[in-house]
């Protein structure tokens, strides 16, 4: 160490040390002895260079760049994890089973002397005595329960498990289709298709007599169950379609009955318009109020119905001209005239010679598509109800009986018995729309109504009121129907809302013995009505011999036969003359009573 | 003490009872109308049963208590009503079951 010790200079020095690798800067103060304890006398002074290391390049030799470079920081704390081996403890679990129990301590069990004076003085001990005494009692009740009843037995073990599923029948309402144009139209028709049924067609068109203004869309539409926001297709006609039906051999294939009269056919694959379409001279001169595929060899066979009087018969590979015709005359002449508008259409395809049309008038006509004229093809009719028909259909599980709906009722009928229903509902608060069975059940139909309230109807649970009365929408219910399943039904209103409903199980199961015991039903019913019919008949004969007779005797005097006008004006005088005679006989009562109130009062 | 013999007499002359066992709450059998070797097994099983079963009853609810315990086997019965604190009783029942005459018509 170089000292700069020079007497009387307190100084520093700076020396450096070179080291091989390192540097040592020492920086050295030195400080006169005699000058020690002496105070610090403290002064500023200007910044002074000390050192000064120039950077050494030949240095860098010994170094290799490194760029880029990972850093990684991690802003947590540092923590460490550490492995602790306790000293290994053995447990096992044992019970002890002792021969003999709990003896006390100083009795030796094997001895028989002493567990006998043990036991004796336990048998003292008065709390040994009660408790025995009690428990006995509780014993012995049991004992006799177990002796009375053998309280294990397996009782119904015969029986099968009834699964009674007790809840009350409901639907509930799975999505609505709304019609997307801007003036409502009513659904009028409504077609499922076959084969899983994913697809709804429905048919819009304003059935009011000259109300249907010019910018009223056309068009018809096929939805998507599961997409109610935009319907999958769209139908357009020349004129609006009133029915739909969906080929039950071929999904993609459609025919519609639109409301000049034509028939269109479509092919969904084709697209929106129609494949071809009736001519307007051969088709009908009415709304077609129904369409149906026929079965055939060929599978493109359909017919129509409608209001002009005309069931046409068509082949859908050429539309232009109807195969056959027939005329809805009641008196069997073919005149047209005197036809009888129809408004409904019923073909079963078990039965495919019969088919039955259900008419404005009220009148159900059984006709036979095989008979050799047209007036045999007319079978036979059935009054039927006040007002048009605008549901038939026949059970598909009983296709003897038929279900027809009109004015306020629904009844069902026996092909059979001509003369009335066998089963009629009651008089509804509301005119009844549309009507069809559930596939599924033989037992169940649902019916739609105009104050917008779906029925589902089981005639083996009650037949005075439906089982369940759903109210779908604020307006009208104009179609109906069911999907294959009997599960989904879908009822259209007259504002263009198609709802789709699906039904409880309890209501879309086939029960059991529910065939039987609705044959049964209806041969009851049909029975009853004939013997109604025989007894009609008889009394009929019983006044018309009467009357006869009645006649010969009256052979000198005038005819009995009053023209109706006389017939009238008898009736008229009769009421008149019951009336004032009426009008008399209280006004004698009043004043019979006055006369006594007058009385009472005086006295 | 007469009318201890007198209630276990009349159980046994129930119908169907094949034995009974009277032991104390430390499982030792007082009375008995089996053999010896019996007794002793059984008064030795059931009370861990019965300790056992008391036990569950009493953790899952600690206000309840065990108040009659029935064991039924393919071959027998044993009925068990432990008491408060002391007793139990043990029965062994031979399988009676009266048949009961099918009321409903099928």
């Amino acid at each position: 160490m170089l000292g700069g010790s020079q007497p009387g200079v307190s100084g520093s020095s700076v020396s450096s040390r070179c080291f091989s690798g390192s540097m040592e800067i020492v920086h050295v103060y030195s400080k006169l002895r005699s000058e020690f304890g002496r105070q610090c006398l403290f002064s500023d002074r200007p910044a002074e260079l000390l050192l000064d290391l120039p950077p050494d390049p030949s240095l860098t030799l010994s170094f290799i760049q490194k760029s880029p470079r990972d850093q990684a920081v991690q802003a947590c704390w540092e923590t460490s994890e550490h492995q602790v081996n306790t000293e290994r403890f053995e447990t096992t679990s044992c019970g002890i089973n002792h021969m003999e129990g709990g003896w006390p301590k100083d009795i030796n069990p094997a001895e028989m002397e002493q567990t006998i004076r043990v036991r004796k003085k336990v048998e003292k001990d008065e709390s040994f005595i009660n408790s025995v005494l009690q428990l006995g009692s509780v014993m012995e009740h049991c004992i006799r329960q177990n002796n009375a009843v053998d309280i294990y037995q397996e009782c119904f073990e015969d029986e099968e498990v009834v699964e009674e599923i007790q809840e009350p029948p409901s639907a509930k309402t799975v999505n609505i289709f709304r019609d997307p144009n801007e003036i409502k139209r009513t659904v009028t028709s409504l077609s499922w298709q076959p084969d899983g049924g994913r697809k709804l067609a429905v048919a819009y068109s304003c059935l009011e007599f000259q109300k249907s203004s010019k910018d009223i869309s056309l068009d018809s539409y096929i939805w998507d169950i599961e997409n109610p926001n935009r319907p999958e297709m769209m139908l357009k006609p020349t004129s609006p379609l009133v029915c739909l039906d969906y080929n039950p051999k071929d999904s993609h294939t459609l025919v519609g009955g639109s409301y000049n009269g034509q028939i269109a056919f479509w092919d969904t694959r084709k697209g929106n318009q129609p494949v071809e379409f009736s001519s307007l001279e051969h088709s009908h001169r009415d709304p077609v109020y129904k369409i149906i595929w026929l079965q055939s060899k060929t599978g493109t066979d359909a017919f129509s119905a409608s209001t002009d009087g005309q069931v046409l018969w068509w082949d859908v590979r050429k539309l232009a001209e109807p195969t056959e015709c027939l005329v809805l005359d009641p008196s069997r002449e073919g005149n047209l005239d005197q036809a009888l508008g129809a408004t409904s259409l019923e073909f079963e395809p078990t039965m495919p010679t019969k088919f039955m049309v259900g008419t404005e008038q009220g009148l159900v006509i059984s006709c036979n598509r095989k008979a050799k004229t047209p007036a045999e093809k007319i079978v036979c009719t059935y009054d039927s109800h006040h007002g048009p028909i605008y549901a038939l259909q026949r059970n598909p599980f009983f296709p003897k009986n038929f279900l027809t709906v009109g004015d306020w009722t629904a009844r069902i009928w026996s092909e059979d018995i001509k003369e009335s229903s066998i089963m009629c509902t009651k008089y509804q608060m509301s005119y009844l729309t549309d009507a069809c069975w559930s596939p599924v059940r033989p037992s169940v139909f649902f019916t739609v109504k105009m104050d917008g309230v779906l029925d589902v109807w089981d005639i083996l649970f009650k037949q005075s009121d439906p089982t369940l009365s759903l109210k779908v929408c604020d307006n009208s219910l104009y179609s109906l129907s069911v999907q294959d399943n009997g599960r989904l039904v879908a009822c259209g209103s007259q504002l263009g809302e198609a709802t789709l409903l699906e039904i409880c199980s309890g209501l879309s199961n086939l029960q059991k013995n529910e065939k039987s015991l609705l044959a049964a039903m209806f041969e009851r019913e049909s029975k009853r009505e004939k013997i109604l019919e025989a007894r009609q008949r008889e009394v009929r004969l019983k006044e018309r011999s009467r009357s006869e007779q009645s006649r010969e005797e009256e052979a000198g005097r005038e005819e009995g036969e009053e023209d109706p006008k006389q017939l009238i004006v008898k009736a008229e005088s009769d009421f008149y003359s019951l009336v004032e005679a009426e009008v008399k006989r209280r006004e004698k009562k009043d004043e019979v009573m006055k006369v006594e109130e007058g009385q009472k009062d005086k006295e | 003490m007469a009318e201890v013999e007198e209630t276990l007499k009349r159980i046994q002359g129930q119908k169907g009872v094949q034995g009974i066992i009277v032991a104390n709450s430390e499982g030792i059998p007082i009375k008995s109308t089996l053999d010896n070797s019996s007794t002793v097994q059984y008064a030795g099983l059931i009370h861990q049963l019965v300790m056992k079963a008391r036990s569950t009853i009493r953790d899952i609810d600690p206000q309840n208590d065990l108040t009659f315990m029935r064991v039924r086997s393919k071959k027998n019965e044993i009925m068990i009503a432990p008491g408060e604190s002391i007793c139990w009783e043990l029965l062994l029942n031979e399988f009676h079951s009266p048949k009961m005459k099918r009321c409903y018509s099928s």
